[in-house]
């Protein structure tokens, strides 16, 4: 095991509740991330996992409590500014621009630092084509990283399942970021890819320094890789803690593998 | 851009036919007169026709690259442009500041749609979206024609429509239809250019390819709309400024769309290259056909015959000459 640099509580949610009508999706949740960490949300499906996601980034907005974010307490996220102080994220079921080659994907995630105005833009002129240049060549560095050169130039709807997700998480690492969200991001795959994915995710964490949220449901890979866990059950915070606090929690066990009643 | 090699093939079989067909049937039948001068006088009034097409179906073709959505009110948009801008010169307005008006009238609609009709549909499918543009249409046909009156109008820009003889009087082309296309022609090349080579083309086919994904990287999907209806709004007028001074200005500029249609499906439905020459070939196609092919079957050719080409053409490749392929992983 190698040193993990942990520093400071960069984000925190307090008493988070969040409904859609009658259905609470999450009740009551508080945790807190800390600055270049893995953490893990597990869960059974319909725990509100994803919900979670979805309240950190701001595609859902919660009805009760929290979120402290580079020290601004605010009662919601809004999807833009999230993405802007540096939250990039990436879904359960693909969400990738299908008819754009892999290369044009990944510069969509560089958006947010493109500083030449549309007019110079329109124009390709000085700034703009400085900047397209200098875009690129992180682009292409993200590629490397990601080993998905030979795909580069290919429509993401194309590749095979397991390439999608590479996709995605290279467009969420092209913006940057502080805080990364991956939702599910080995579902689907094979013990191979999963170990590459894992590689990848360890790497991101250690040379870059992001911070990891992950959502995952293959336990091993979950037990291996997170820092803290935490576990959801229908919009409950079941537990909070190490892995090895988690795996021996009784009300876990209880969740994953049923009571007797 | 690549052009792939089947539809340089395809285009060229095309120009074959377009000379091919009419020679033929110039030689066959008496009823049917076929000299060269004659034939490029055919071809070049078509190619201008064409070009007019194209600026209708460049509306379509941005906003469907920008929402994957087929925009039902592109007609209504052209008509609604040209009766403000003639509502608006009537009433005293100098043409020049009329233009202008007429203008920030489209920018101001292109704001207020985005804010009233797609912001709240915002990750909706895009059924959805093509049913809220019905409704637009209907909304500005009514609206045009409640504050603008409905009667035929005349818009007249000065633009002479005397016919012009070129090359030593052997063929004559209408000079108004030069005019026409030259300013078409330079609008739909600034078009094409500008979202061919520019980052903003990238942020739009996110956009229609993916709200919420396209939100995650935080493209601003409230701009992207608004631009977009804006330049298609502009584009709008200049052809309801086009298209009002050749007809007059009337209800019938709303179905000028229609013709757009078969030009889209030519061309490909997200591509600017494919409108131009999608236009083209159903311009000059359908004026070919009703000169040199109708005699043989009664006349009557040019109502339907871009419609059939495009029947032809969605038979055999669906995409359209530039359109994306459509790849669909199961």
């Amino acid at each position: 095991m190698y040193e993990r640099n942990i520093g400071e509580v960069v984000l925190e949610v307090k008493n988070i509740s969040l409904s859609f009508g009658a259905m609470r999706v999450l009740n009551n949740i508080s945790f807190n991330v800390r600055q270049g960490e893995i953490r893990s949300i597990i869960g059974p499906n319909g725990a509100g996992k994803s919900s979670m996601l979805n309240v950190l980034n701001g595609f859902y907005h919660p009805q009760e409590g929290t979120i402290t974010y580079r020290g601004e307490t605010r009662s919601q996220m809004k999807v833009h500014k999230a993405a802007e102080q540096g939250i990039a994220r990436t879904f359960q079921n693909i969400a990738l621009f299908k008819g754009m080659s892999t290369l044009d994907n990944i510069m969509t995630g560089r958006n947010l630092k493109i500083k030449a105005n549309i007019l110079q833009q329109a124009i390709y002129w000085g700034k703009a084509q400085r900047e397209e240049i200098e875009h690129r060549k992180k682009v292409e560095g993200i590629i490397d990283f990601l080993e998905i050169q030979a795909i580069r130039k290919t429509p993401v709807g194309r590749l095979p399942y397991g390439m999608q997700k590479r996709v995605e998480l290279g467009r969420a690492l092209a913006a940057e970021p502080e805080i990364l969200l991956l939702d599910e991001p080995m579902a689907g795959m094979n013990v191979e890819e999963k170990e590459d994915m894992s590689r990848f995710v360890l790497d991101i964490n250690d040379e870059f320094g992001t911070t990891i949220i992950l959502i995952e449901h293959d336990m091993g890979v979950v037990m291996d890789l997170s820092d803290r866990v935490i576990v959801l059950d229908y919009g409950l915070q079941l537990a909070d803690g190490s892995p090895d606090e988690v795996r021996s929690n009784q009300k876990v066990i209880d969740a994953y593998l049923g009571v007797a009643h | 851009m690549r052009i792939e090699r089947d539809v340089m093939y395809i285009f060229i079989a095309t120009l074959f036919l377009m000379v091919a067909i009419p020679w033929v049937t110039g030689q066959l039948s008496e009823e049917i007169f076929f000299e060269w001068p004659f034939f490029f006088e055919v071809a070049i009034g078509g190619l201008l026709a064409g070009v007019m097409y194209s600026l209708v179906a460049l509306g379509f073709v941005l906003i469907f690259k920008a929402s994957g959505v087929f925009n039902f009110a592109q007609g209504a948009m052209v008509l609604f442009s040209a009766l403000t801008l003639v509502g608006l010169n009537e009433l005293g307005l100098p043409m020049w500041l009329a233009i202008v008006m007429t203008l920030v009238v489209m920018l101001i609609l292109a704001v207020v749609i985005e804010r009233v009709v797609l912001r709240p549909l915002v990750n909706q499918e895009h059924i959805i979206l093509f049913m809220a543009t019905i409704g637009i249409t209907y909304f500005l046909d009514g609206f045009g024609q409640t504050i603008w009156g409905s009667e035929v109008k005349i818009l007249d820009l000065g633009i002479p429509s005397e016919p012009g003889f070129y090359f030593d009087g052997k063929i004559l082309i209408n000079d108004f239809d030069l005019i026409a296309a030259l300013i078409a022609g330079v609008l739909v090349i600034t078009l094409a250019l500008f979202f061919q080579y520019t980052r903003i083309g990238r942020a739009l086919r996110a956009v229609a390819d993916d709200h919420q994904a396209a939100l995650s990287v935080g493209i601003p999907l409230k701009h992207i709309w608004v631009i977009v209806w804006a330049v298609a709004g502009i584009v709008a007028l200049v052809a309801g400024i086009m298209w009002g001074s050749k007809l007059g200005v009337q209800f019938s500029l709303a179905l000028i769309a229609l013709k757009a249609l078969p030009v889209l499906i030519l061309g490909g439905f997200t591509s600017v290259p494919g409108a131009i020459v999608g236009g083209l070939i159903i311009g000059a196609g359908e004026k070919i056909a009703e000169v040199f092919i109708a005699p043989l079957i009664g006349g009557g050719i040019e109502d339907w015959f871009a419609y059939m080409l495009a029947l032809a053409f969605l038979v055999f490749r669906p995409q359209g000459l530039f359109g994306e392929k459509i790849i669909e992983r199961v």
